[in-house]
C-alpha cells in the first residue's frame, strides 16, 4: 500500500555545524544575511514612519521584548522567574528617585539605574539562589508584590501617589532610538553570549548543576552573575519607561511586567531570544489593536494566547526557522 | 609487588579518611569509616547494594557533610567544604547516574570542566581555544577523531560513550585524585577492554584512583588494594586476592558461608 509522507531536507548551506557556512552565490549570501538584518532594518525604519501613538506602542513593545529576552536568558540558566516586575520596578524607582529627588540628569540616571538596579535585585535574590524549580519561581513571584506593599505601607517614595514630574526625553526620536538600539544590542548580545564558553557553562547549570559543581565551578556565583545581567536589563526597562511616562508608582511592580514577557517568550519560542523578540512584537501590538473593543479585549487576547500555544507549542520562531531552513515535499512510501 | 610497597611507604597519604560517619534519619549509611590512600594507588571500594559506597563518595567530594570524622586531602582538612572547592584542589568524580549536558554536542560537554578555575590556573591563567582541547581529551578516551559521535548531542550517545565522556570530564579537570563511581557497570567486554588501559595509564601518570565497583573480576585485575563495605562499615581492607578469602566478606556477598 502506498502512503504519502512529508519529507524534510536541509538546505545545503550548512557546512559542518550551525555556524559554519559554505556560500557559493549572492543568493546564498542573502539567505544567510537576511534573518539578522531584517529586525535591524525594521526597527530603524519603524520610528520614522509610525504615527506618534504607535511610536509609544513601539516603545512598550521593545520594553516587553527586552523583559522577555532577559526572562528567557534566566530560564536558560535553570531559573524560572515569575517576577520580572521586580527588576522592572526596582529600576523604575531608582530612576524616579534619583532624577526627581536627587536631581541627577537623565543620561547619568539611566546607566546608574541599570547597574544599581541589577545589583540590588541580585542581592535581594541571593538568599534564594540555592532554591531550584518551582521554589525559586514562587519567591520571585512574591518579591515584587512585597516591595509594592512596602511602598504602600511605609509611604516612602511617594507612597500610593507615586512620584510625578520626572524629566522626560526632549526629543521623541531620541526616545525611540534609545530603546530600539538597546533592544537590538540585547538581542544580538544575548544570542552571542549563550554560544560562548561562558554561556555553555550557564546552560550546563540548567542541565545538571551537580555535574557543574563537581568540576570546580561555583554555580551560585555563576547564577548570581546571570541574575545581575537579567536585573540590569529589567532595571533599564523600568528606568526607561519611568522617563517616558514621567511617573513612577506602585504599578511598576504590577504582575503585567512578570506575565507578559513570559507569554511573549513562550509564544515566540524559548531559548532563542529571537523568539522572545518575535513574541513581543506580536503580543503587544495585538493587545493595543484590541483596545478598541473594550471589555472583550482580555478574552480575545487570552484566546489568541491559547491558540498560539496549542497550535505551535515549539514557538513561532522555531516554526519559521524550520520552514526557512528546510525544503518540504510529499513523497510516496511503502507501508 | 616491590613497586607497590614503595608506593605505600612514600611519605604522607594523599587522602586520609578518619572515622567518618553519616546517617540519614535513622539509617546509618556510613559508620566510622577510616582508610589511607597513597599517591599512585588504585583503591577499589566494593560492597553489596546499599552498603554506603556512593555515600562515601559524596562525603569525600563534599556533596554531603559527614556527621563526624575528618577527611584530609594533601594535608588539608576538606570536610565541610563546598563541592566546587574540593574539585578545585584536584578531586574529580564521575556519577553513578550519568546525566550529560544533553543538548550540547559531546565535545562541548568538556567545555564545562575546561572552564573550571582549576584548569585555568594550571594552564597559566588563560583559557585559549577550549574546543580543540576538548576534542583531544575525547580522543584520549576513545572517541574517534572527527567522527560523528564527537559532534552528536550528548543526550543521544550510547551508554558506552556516555561512560567515556564522564571519564573524559575527570581527565579534563586534570585532577590528582579521581573517583569513579561504577564506571564499569553496563559496559560490554569489548568496551571494558578499551577503557581499562585508560585507567592503567592514569595510574602510570601518577594519578590516584578510587573505583567503586560491582564488577569484581575486572576491578581485581587492576586494583592495588580493596576496601569492603557492609552496612556502612569497613569489614575488610587489603590486597584483592586476600580480601576475597575472608569469611566475613564471603558472607556479606553470598549471604552465608
Amino acid at each position: 500500500m502506498k502512503q504519502k509522507r512529508k519529507e524534510r531536507i536541509d538546505r545545503g548551506i550548512k557546512a559542518r555545524s550551525d555556524d559554519v557556512f559554505s556560500l557559493n552565490s549572492f543568493r546564498e549570501m542573502l539567505y544567510v544575511a537576511v534573518p539578522p538584518l531584517a529586525p535591524v532594518l525594521l526597527l530603524i525604519i519603524l520610528p520614522l514612519v509610525l504615527p506618534s501613538y504607535w511610536q509609544k506602542v513601539l516603545i512598550s513593545t521593545c520594553v516587553f521584548a527586552l523583559l522577555a529576552m532577559s526572562w528567557d536568558f534566566l530560564v536558560g540558566v535553570g531559573m524560572v522567574s515569575l517576577g520580572q516586575a521586580l527588576f522592572f520596578g526596582v529600576g523604575a524607582y531608582i530612576a524616579g528617585v534619583s532624577n526627581k529627588i536627587l536631581g541627577i540628569p537623565i543620561w547619568i540616571d539611566l546607566p546608574l539605574a541599570t547597574v544599581l538596579g541589577g545589583l540590588i535585585c541580585t542581592v535581594l535574590l541571593t538568599p534564594v539562589l540555592r532554591l531550584r524549580g518551582v521554589y525559586f519561581s514562587m519567591v520571585t513571584l512574591v518579591l515584587p508584590l512585597m516591595l509594592e506593599r512596602i511602598v504602600e505601607a511605609a509611604g516612602i517614595f511617594g507612597g500610593t501617589e507615586g512620584i510625578t514630574g520626572i524629566k522626560a526625553f526632549t526629543n521623541p526620536f531620541v526616545e525611540s532610538y534609545v530603546i530600539v538600539f538597546v533592544t537590538l544590542f540585547a538581542l544580538f548580545a544575548f544570542r552571542r553570549l549563550v554560544t560562548t564558553d561562558y554561556g555553555l557553562v550557564l546552560k550546563a547549570i540548567k542541565d545538571n548543576d551537580r555535574a557543574v559543581m563537581s568540576v570546580g565551578i561555583n554555580i551560585y556565583w555563576m547564577k548570581a552573575q546571570a541574575l545581575f545581567i537579567t536585573g540590569c536589563v529589567g532595571s533599564f526597562c523600568g528606568a526607561f519607561l519611568t522617563h517616558v511616562y514621567g511617573f513612577v508608582g506602585m504599578p511598576s511592580f504590577a504582575l503585567d511586567y512578570s506575565i507578559l514577557p513570559l507569554s511573549a517568550a513562550v509564544v515566540g519560542g524559548m531559548g532563542t531570544f529571537a523568539g522572545s523578540f518575535v513574541g513581543a512584537f506580536i503580543l503587544v501590538p495585538l493587545s493595543e489593536a484590541l483596545r478598541g473593543i473594550g471589555g472583550l479585549r482580555i478574552v480575545l487576547y487570552s484566546f489568541f494566547l491559547v491558540v498560539f500555544i496549542v497550535a505551535l507549542p515549539e514557538g513561532i520562531f522555531h516554526y519559521i526557522q524550520r520552514k526557512y531552513q528546510q525544503f518540504e515535499r510529499w513523497v510516496e512510501v511503502d507501508k | 609487588m616491590n613497586d607497590q610497597n614503595k608506593r605505600q611507604n612514600d611519605a604522607a597519604p594523599i587522602l586520609r579518611v578518619e572515622n567518618i560517619s553519616k546517617s540519614f534519619g535513622g539509617v546509618k549509611a556510613v559508620v566510622s569509616v577510616s582508610f589511607d590512600l597513597h599517591e599512585g594507588q588504585l583503591l577499589g571500594v566494593i560492597g553489596p547494594n546499599g552498603s554506603g559506597k556512593t555515600t562515601l563518595v559524596n562525603l569525600i567530594t563534599g556533596f554531603l557533610n559527614p556527621d563526624q570524622g575528618k577527611i584530609v586531602y594533601k594535608g588539608k582538612e576538606i570536610n565541610g567544604w563546598a563541592p566546587y572547592r574540593i574539585a578545585r584542589v584536584g578531586i574529580a568524580r564521575t556519577f553513578q547516574m550519568i546525566r550529560p549536558f544533553a543538548e550540547l554536542p559531546s565535545f562541548k560537554n568538556l567545555i564545562i570542566p575546561l572552564y573550571s578555575p582549576r584548569v585555568k590556573a594550571l594552564s597559566g591563567g588563560k583559557y585559549g581555544d577550549l574546543d580543540a582541547v576538548a576534542k583531544d581529551y575525547l580522543e584520549e578516551v576513545g572517541f574517534e577523531r572527527e567522527s560523528a559521535v564527537t559532534y552528536k548531542a550528548a543526550g543521544s550517545l550510547p551508554h558506552g560513550y556516555l561512560k567515556r565522556l564522564e571519564l573524559a570530564k575527570c581527565l579534563a579537570l586534570r585532577a590528582d585524585l579521581i573517583i569513579l563511581d561504577e564506571l564499569f557497570s553496563g559496559l560490554s567486554i569489548a568496551e571494558l577492554a578499551s577503557i581499562v588501559p585508560i585507567i592503567e595509564k592514569l595510574i602510570s601518570e601518577g594519578k590516584t584512583v578510587i573505583m567503586i565497583e560491582h564488577r569484581l573480576r575486572e576491578l581485581f585485575r587492576i586494583a592495588d588494594r580493596v576496601v569492603v563495605l557492609n552496612y556502612g562499615s569497613v569489614i575488610a581492607d587489603g590486597i584483592p586476592s586476600e580480601v576475597m578469602e575472608r569469611s566475613e566478606v564471603r558472607k556479606a556477598y553470598l549471604g552465608s558461608e
